[in-house]
């Protein structure tokens, strides 16, 4: 689908049909090749080095499931064992697994947040550990959030109370280009390589709006407006498409350039972008201007107007991530509406409930539920199983890991969650959540319960639901 | 002095709309002042509840309101918040909530900023929220200055209660805002506090400027309010040691009713301010060390300071998109959640839901408030279910015993951009 995007240039990109397919590069592809002439492929220098932890064969029963893709099974089961999903209906078989009952309660596949600045703006929110705005040049595509993540970040914990098993961490919006997002599994490791999830493509952090012409024009630097930022980002692309074709021309190694390799892995479809956009008109230049360079949206965060443009952004095939109900806290959020997600559903576009909070990460569920109640309030008939799709496939889809994670289906990654009660009610919680097949979280058990190292001796230690 | 006092006799104000006689039948009633009653009437008239009771009986003269299968309770009371001053935050010209230049502290009256047109009015009234304490942030020192109450009636143009209140940063932003550091701060306040009582006494000439250059006169004299009993004093602190300090407040000035804002940390001092009868505002959802001054955060702070015997109200003491007033409902159901959970301290569903009605109207003396009895003000609502509840939708706001408007700038887009709407003839912009 990306690659179909790019048919408007398709006779200038004909030369990297190799290196171009639908399905983004693994992490583990190999460099030297691609570094021979070729677009360079960083990619393999930043190597995951995530590791499943031990579970065991788990059978839930009698439990209503929301299976992430938009179905829903009462009374069902779900079973799993050496990290993946293998059986899922009305029964599974329960040999050789730990049966648990799930009377009254419910299953949903791991909830994935596409906006977190988790471990790159950590808690405590102090100076030192401000590290997700490159604010040094409105075209920063070089650095990578993964290079800022601090994998004690205290907030993990608190996510993972909420459900969220995959999280998509994002340099923030000072800067047109902002750097490379990447994909964490929420388990604490000694390294931000131990949580990076493995084969998960590398994203593009990009911003229009208000904040990198403030940051940027308060400084008598460009971008000062509006079109001072769509100029900007278009001469960015300009120079990453002359990049491309020289070095797909070039013979023997070359001398690497950092921004113009992110930019370059974005032309070829392998790195994803992740627009932040607020308002319907810039969204909507966003889009022209990736035509005119080849390039794909994959999605635009925020977009507190997605409802006034869902059909132009459904036929483009581009998601819309975007809060509950946000709005009013700048001029660009004014027109926040609470419909948006349901609105923007219901037009046939791709919604996702996304965070862009510590706190709201924490409750993605409840805020996917409010946005619901209040498309019902103008009519809509959306299902919560239905709705429940905003934090699971939708999200995965944006991140190309749908492949992986997002739906409870045989062979997926056993990223799982049995809630308390209706996971729609302000009431339930999580009381398991299983992560590639291991419990991560027991709300029964403080030994299932993680302690960052900050955290540790600590007033509260431990208290942490 | 006079003209305060003048002031906050007068500050009350009725809207100028048709009272109606209303009956509110068959609705699951929540009082807050005894078990709820199922399938009752509500009365109002002339701005007051009238009666409570079990039964539907629709009285001459009274236009009846079908409640059946819903909720009936008394309107949301927003404990602590920012509505009408602020209509975007990141806008300064719109955001009247701190003065970082201004020679005033203690004296600014919040009250004067209010806009009666901000949108934010209608976006919170149509979520059930009738009323709220609204304060100031502070600006160049750590005196924010007086904040009021505000009824979200339609057609309300001045606080239901001016100068209701003086706020205070303690902690991490008066430290920083008093030069640097906790003893800076400590000294601010009580420097400033003594000021004041020197001015009480009417010896202004003995105040030594050198202690306290910042402090001008009409600041001392506004503070004479808190020391007088006039206005409780709201503090805003989190850690527990810092919590502990300015519980000395109150025994250093017998007059000086303490609230304390935010309190993150307040469960490990839980008894100390049980024992000092102090109350508590909170937003109750921080449960992540954010700030050094609250590494003790947790879900669980509400709880446990209710169960020490802590009068806790629920508001949002930040202008944050993150916590909006309408959503306080939520933020109370939360607190249910979380006695659910294993290990987890909260609140009862009625604990809960007086945090966002009767708990605030208690905490600033507002009579009649927060409870659906006979005289109580006739600020009623009734939902589709549970209140606290994500999936509720308010269905008839009452203030002052008058059905609200329930649209706002944001129904009226949502409307103006429905799915599935007609864009052959005309733009949208002559959609209304």
């Amino acid at each position: 689908m990306r690659i179909v995007a790019v048919g408007l240039l398709a006779g200038l990109l004909a030369g990297c049909a190799t290196t171009s397919g639908p399905k983004p590069v693994a992490a583990s592809a190999p460099p030297p090749a691609a570094l021979q002439g070729g677009s360079p492929e960083a990619e393999g220098e930043v190597k995951s080095t995530y590791h499943a932890w031990p579970g065991v064969p788990t059978v839930v029963s009698n439990v209503t499931i929301y299976d992430g893709k938009g179905g829903r099974i009462d009374g069902g089961a779900v079973r799993f064992e050496k990290g993946k999903v293998t059986a899922i209906g009305a029964s599974v078989p329960t040999d050789g697994a730990t049966v648990i009952d799930g009377t009254g309660k419910w299953v949903t596949p791991g909830i994935i947040d596409i906006h977190s600045h988790l471990g790159d703006y950590p808690a405590p929110g102090v100076p030192a550990h401000s590290d997700g705005n490159e604010v040094t040049s409105p075209v920063r595509p070089e650095v990578w959030a993964i290079h800022s993540v601090w994998p004690q970040d205290p907030n993990f914990s608190r996510a993972l109370a909420g459900g969220v098993t995959v999280l998509h961490v994002l340099p923030g919006s000072a800067n047109l280009f902002g750097g490379r997002g990447v994909t964490l599994k929420n388990v604490y490791g000694r390294t931000a390589q131990d949580m990076m999830m493995p084969d998960a493509p590398w994203t593009l952090k990009m911003a229009c709006g208000e904040n990198p012409k403030r940051v940027y024009g308060s400084r008598n630097q460009m971008p000062g407006t509006r079109m001072g930022n769509v100029a900007m980002m278009r001469q960015t692309w300009a120079n990453a498409r002359d990049y491309q074709q020289r070095m797909k021309a070039a013979k023997g190694p070359q001398k690497r350039d950092l921004q113009m390799e992110t930019l370059a892995g974005v032309l070829d479809g392998k790195i994803l972008v992740q627009n932040h956009c607020y308002r319907a008109d810039e969204m909507a230049n966003v889009i022209q201007l990736s035509k005119e360079f080849g390039y794909k949206v994959t999605a635009f965060h925020h977009a507190v107007e997605g409802y006034k443009i869902a059909d132009l952004l459904r036929d483009n095939g581009i998601c819309a991530a975007m809060w509950a109900d946000w709005w009013g806290f700048k001029l660009e959020s004014y027109d926040g509406i609470e419909e948006n997600l349901p609105f923007f559903h219901a037009s046939g576009g791709c919604a996702i409930t996304h965070s862009d909070d510590a706190d709201g990460i924490q409750r993605l569920n409840q805020e996917t539920a409010k946005a619901l109640s209040d498309g019902r309030k103008w009519g809509l008939q959306i299902r919560d199983e239905e709705a429940w799709t905003w934090i699971a496939i939708n999200p995965a889809k944006a991140l190309g890991i749908a492949d992986k994670v997002g739906s409870l289906e045989p062979g997926k990654q056993a990223d799982v969650v049995l809630w308390n009660g209706n996971p729609l009610s302000v009431y339930s919680r999580p009381e398991k959540v299983w992560i590639d097949g291991a419990l991560m979280y027991d709300s029964n058990d403080p030994k299932r319960r993680p302690v960052s190292d900050f955290e540790l001796g600590q007033p509260g230690e431990g208290d942490r639901k | 002095m006079r003209k305060i006092l003048f002031a906050l006799l007068m500050a009350t104000s009725v809207p100028a709309l048709a009272q109606e006689r209303i009956a509110i039948t068959g609705g699951k009633i929540i009082t807050n002042n005894g078990a709820p009653i199922e399938g009752g009437t509500v009365l109002l008239n002339d701005g007051v509840v009238i009666g409570v009771s079990p039964g539907v009986s629709v009285p001459a003269g009274f236009t009846q309101v079908d409640a059946t299968g819903k909720w009936v309770t008394p309107g949301v009371i927003a404990g602590l918040s920012q509505i009408g001053t602020a209509e975007i935050a990141g806008n300064s010209s719109t955001n009247d909530l701190s003065a970082r230049r201004s020679p005033g502290t203690a004296a600014l009256d919040l009250d004067v900023a209010l806009n009666p047109a901000e949108t934010s009015i209608p976006v919170t009234r149509q979520e059930g929220v009738t009323a709220a304490i609204v304060g100031p942030a502070p600006g160049r020192t750590l005196f924010a200055g007086q904040g009021f109450v505000l009824s979200l009636g339609e057609g309300v143009t001045a606080p239901l209660r001016s100068r209701a209140f003086q706020y205070v940063s303690y902690g991490e932003r008066g430290s920083e805002l008093a030069g640097g550091s906790r003893p800076a701060a400590w000294n601010e306040l009580t420097n400033a506090l003594e000021e004041a009582q020197r001015s009480m006494r009417g010896r202004k000439g003995e105040r030594d400027l050198s202690q306290d250059p910042r402090l001008t006169p009409e600041d001392a004299e506004a503070l004479t309010l808190v020391l007088r009993s006039a206005q409780p004093l709201l503090v805003r602190v989190d850690r527990a040691s810092d919590i502990r300090q300015v519980l000395k407040l109150p025994r250093m000035y017998p007059g000086l009713r303490l609230v304390l804002v935010s309190a993150n940390e307040g469960w490990l001092v839980a008894d100390e301010i049980a024992r000092a009868g102090v109350p508590v505002i909170t937003l109750g959802m921080q449960n992540r060390p954010e700030n050094f001054e609250y590494l003790g955060a947790t879900m669980s702070n509400v709880g446990r300071m209710a169960a020490a015997g802590v009068k806790v109200a629920l508001g949002t003491p930040d202008l944050d998109a993150s916590f909006q007033p309408r959503n306080l409902p939520h933020y109370a159901g939360n607190m249910v959640a979380q006695a659910r959970l294993p290990g987890g301290v909260g609140l009862t569903w009625d604990q809960a839901f007086a945090s966002i009605t009767k708990t605030p109207a208690e905490i600033f003396g507002l009579a009649g408030q927060g409870v659906l009895k006979q005289g109580a003000r006739a600020d009623v609502v009734i939902w589709s279910g549970d209140p606290l509840e994500l999936s509720t939708q308010t269905e008839k706001v009452f203030i002052r015993g008058v059905p609200q408007n329930l649209e706002s700038r944001q129904t009226r887009l949502a409307r103006r951009y429905l799915p599935g709407r007609d864009r052959t003839q005309l733009p949208e912009a002559y959609t209304r």
